[in-house]
């Protein structure tokens, strides 16, 4: 080589363990088994998906485990036209607000033109195969429509 | 109350690697590394930076004037590193210098390959060693090591 150099790459990595605590274990542990499980506040009764073990306004813990069945009310949506690692654009990521959460989560939907996706889109996860499930979000690969009619605008009105 | 599942942990990386344009004169300082010639650079008071700087550190004015200097110097201060971690020059337990290079004013620092820390000590005399298969990159000088070591 008798270039001289005028580029030069400079990696930073951060390598670290993660311990997820309690209300996330379980959390993720329902994942492995197809559920989806939060927590409800004592006090302000709103359900957080996923759960912290305790309520971020109220400062109490949550003990309270609710089940949800994964459906959802899209909330927020973005059209995405640049390529990413392992997704192929257009795609769509959503806020989607669980049925009986009072918390957002964000997923990708697929099944469906991204021209079709819109504000109160009920949509559901789609698992990955049972036999390779893992305690992590990944089991859900991404949300499809459901078909059902669009949910009311003030159902999900709060969370827009 | 429920039973306190077993917690989990996940190993998890995060990683940006930047693609940065050198300019002139960091450019030509790893262009040199890759030929293990160490390469300063005049300031206005007339004293040799290492490594080289765009811009005075006084006068702020643009410096040009690249000076080649030894690849061998003086220990001027030093920490002793006990655990190495994943990524640092050495995987064993080394120390950090700063090193003036026969030639230079400026301390650059550097990993000293001095096996033990009771072998340091300020005033010492070290040595670059260099990677094989240099490609113009800071890495291509592995570390310093202990001048008398080389007979």
């Amino acid at each position: 080589m008798t270039e001289p150099v005028t580029m030069v790459e400079t990696p930073i990595r951060l390598d670290y363990s993660y311990t997820p605590g309690v209300a996330s274990s379980r959390f993720l542990r329902s994942l492995e088994h197809g559920q989806i499980v939060g927590q409800r506040c004592p006090r302000c009764l709103k359900v957080y998906m996923p759960p912290r073990g305790a309520c971020s306004m109220c400062g109490v813990a949550t003990d309270e485990e609710i089940v949800l069945d994964g459906k959802g009310t899209v909330t927020t949506f973005c059209v995405t036209n640049v390529p990413s690692p392992g997704l192929t654009p257009p795609y769509v990521t959503a806020w989607i607000r669980l049925d009986g959460a009072d918390i957002t989560s964000m997923f990708l939907i697929q099944e469906c033109d991204p021209a079709e996706v819109r504000l109160g889109m009920r949509v559901e996860p789609v698992w990955v195969d049972e036999s390779e499930r893992q305690p992590n979000l990944g089991n859900i690969r991404y949300y499809r429509p459901t078909g059902e009619p669009d949910a009311p605008y003030d159902d999900y009105k709060d969370y827009v | 109350m429920t039973a306190v599942p077993e917690v989990l942990v996940a190993e998890h990386a995060i990683e940006y690697t930047y693609t940065r344009s050198t300019g002139p004169i960091i450019g030509a300082f790893l262009t040199g590394l890759r030929d293990k010639q160490i390469k300063g650079i005049r300031a206005i008071d007339g004293r040799v930076i290492v490594p080289p700087v765009e811009y005075d550190p006084v006068t702020s004015d643009d410096l040009h004037e690249l000076v080649d200097v030894g690849d061998a110097g003086v220990v001027t201060t030093w920490s002793w590193n006990a655990t190495p971690v994943a990524g640092q020059p050495l995987d064993r337990p080394f120390a950090w210098a700063l090193v003036r290079l026969d030639g230079a004013d400026t301390g650059m620092l550097a990993a000293v390959d001095a096996g033990d820390e009771a072998q340091m000590h300020t005033g010492m005399r070290v040595r670059a060693r260099w990677a094989d298969g240099r490609v113009g990159s800071i890495r291509d000088l592995l570390c310093f090591e202990l001048e008398g070591d080389l007979a």
